[in-house]
């Protein structure tokens, strides 16, 4: 039983971090119809943004901020310099160029910073525990927790209490529509990016808070994950992320407590194969997304 | 000088020529007609006015101003709207999320006030279902909401696509009867109806197009006498 709420603890916390990622693509694909593959680097960047805040002495309370807005910052100069101008373009040049961007600031990182691993320098409280009833909970997994549930109700607060995040979920579902209403298209795409900038930053920030490390590479697995996140919660599909995010967080975090040692070296497969189960089942995820792409105009 | 002038308008999809080159205009005040058989070039023709599709040639004045180039969000805050065929409301958001929305050009609380009431009073349905999604509307009411939804960004002219599409015979009445009413509100309306001696009655011009081109203009009440339109929508070349 402790074992189980213990995990449970743990899915939680590694699937709103999966949540707050596929929430960032989600947001940008609802209102592109581009998976954003760079969006792992926006993580990496508010990564060494922390690393060096570290170095720095800057205290935690202020990188985290600056770590964020780093990442937000950095999405909406990526959306800027390198998306807008293939905005009418394929999906497939849209995914292309996200690619490419990708690699590129990884190859800066490499050069730049450095090719290896890093270590980023955490305050003492986040690798300590506290006992709640019986449990024994890390800090910085009830820390991720709370955070991730901060952000999904200022968001949800933002996209219904906000002329401006009505507009999104306006633009999202018939773009042209929406612009007839007199949105104007790049406001909207720029508040994309910067929101899925801030998930992203925010995420970060929980992830390095697990691994004190920071690489070149390090958005390229969370991203992956909060790919296939976004999948099988339906793509585009804003509350379709989370769930998709919290799925998948405790479909790893149960496999890898509860599957026998003999299999432990099948998770990843076996993970895989479940989400391909539920994705036979709704073959356009848990929740699918209401857009209307009658035309792209 | 009409309030509206439209000069040689092509629209084209790729090789496909909609529109070829039309001619016409909207004076103040006036209830103008559009025309025509299925695939005519009626949607072509407002879409393109409203910037949802790009004007292929000609040109395009509205009070004085040449807008043949402007892109949809900038027409919208110079008086012009569209609601377009299909009625297209955003079905995930609330009636009057969707509503909010067709204001978005709109500044000024007072402003912003007179138009939230002058939609509710027209429609009050609209404002008993206010936090309903659009989705969950019926046809009828979903067209209401696209025709608030455009009047809420306070519209010199209004550009209505087959706004009695597919409803029931009360409710077409009642569009009608909308029409009638806005236009006595000071608005200048252009209206695409496949509905057409009902579109005659209360107009006061219209165009007949046939394959992209003005087959015949006139007095509403000329063009309802003469054999022009039934032969359009016969098909008749
Ligand atoms: N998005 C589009 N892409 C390609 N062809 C189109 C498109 N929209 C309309 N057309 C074509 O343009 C012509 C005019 O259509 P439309 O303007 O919708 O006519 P109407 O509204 O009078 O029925 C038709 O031949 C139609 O098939
Ligand atoms: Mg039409």
């Amino acid at each position: 039983m402790e074992l189980i709420l213990q995990q449970t603890v743990n899915a939680i916390s590694l699937g709103g971090t999966y949540a707050l990622l596929a929430l960032g693509l989600a947001v940008v694909f609802s209102i592109m119809g581009m998976i954003n593959f760079a969006h792992g680097e926006l993580m990496t960047i508010s990564g060494y943004v922390l690393m060096y805040c570290g170095i720095l002495g800057v205290p935690f309370t202020i990188a985290v901020p600056l770590a964020v807005l780093a990442a937000m910052a950095a999405a909406v100069l990526m959306e800027r310099i390198a998306f807008r101008p293939v905005r009418n373009a394929s999906g497939a040049t849209m995914l292309v160029t996200s690619f490419a961007v990708a690699m590129i600031l990884q190859v800066l990182f490499q050069n730049l910073i450095s090719p290896r691993s890093q270590p980023v320098l955490l305050p003492e409280y986040l690798s300590q525990s506290i006992s709640v009833g019986g449990i024994f909970i890390g800090v910085n997994k009830l820390v991720a927790i709370v955070a991730t549930l901060v952000m999904l109700f200022v968001l949800d607060r933002f996209m219904t209490r906000q002329k401006i995040g009505i507009a999104m979920r306006a633009a999202a579902e018939d773009f042209a529509v929406a612009r007839l209403m007199g949105i104007r298209a790049n406001t909207v795409i720029a508040g994309a990016f910067a929101i899925s900038g801030m998930l992203a930053g925010v995420a970060a920030v929980l992830w390095v808070s697990q691994r004190a490390s920071v690489d070149p590479l390090m958005g390229f697995v969370p991203v992956v994950k909060a790919f296939i996140a976004a999948i099988l919660g339906g793509l585009g599909s804003l509350r379709g992320a989370v769930a998709g995010g919290f799925l998948l967080g405790f479909i790893e975090i149960y496999l890898a407590a509860f599957l026998p040692s003999g299999m432990q070296a099948f998770r990843e497969p076996i993970g895989l194969s479940l989400v391909i189960l539920v994705l036979l089942v709704r073959p356009n995820g848990l929740i699918p997304a209401a857009t209307i792409r009658a035309q792209k105009v | 000088m009409p309030l509206f002038g439209v000069n040689s308008l092509s629209v084209h999809y790729g090789a496909i020529e909609a529109v070829r080159g039309i001619d016409f205009e909207v004076g103040e005040g006036e209830i103008v007609a559009l025309l025509g058989a299925n695939g005519a070039g009626k949607s072509s023709t407002l879409n393109a006015l409203a910037g949802l599709v790009p004007v292929a040639g000609g040109s395009v004045r509205f009070d004085g101003v040449d807008i043949t180039n402007l892109k949809p969000e900038a027409l919208t805050p110079l008086g012009l709207a569209l609601s377009p065929e299909g009625r297209r409301v955003f079905g995930t958001l609330t009636v009057a999320e969707n509503l909010r929305m067709g204001a978005y050009s709109i500044s000024g609380r007072h402003v912003l006030e007179q138009a939230w009431e002058r939609v509710y009073d027209l429609f009050p349905l609209l404002y008993e279902r206010r936090s309903q999604y659009a989705g969950t509307l019926s046809g009828g009411q979903q067209q209401m909401l696209a025709v608030g939804r455009a009047l809420m960004s306070n519209p010199r002219l209004l550009f209505l696509d087959e706004p009695s599409l597919g409803l029931a015979p009360r409710i077409v009445d009642q569009v009608f009867e909308l029409i009638v009413k806005l236009r006595e509100q000071g608005v200048t309306l252009v209206v695409v109806e496949q509905n057409v001696d009902r579109a005659l009655e209360i107009a006061d011009r219209a165009y007949l197009l046939a394959l992209g081109q003005i087959r015949a203009a006139g007095s509403a009440s000329d063009l309802a006498k003469s054999g022009a339109v039934t032969a359009a929508y016969l098909g008749e070349a």
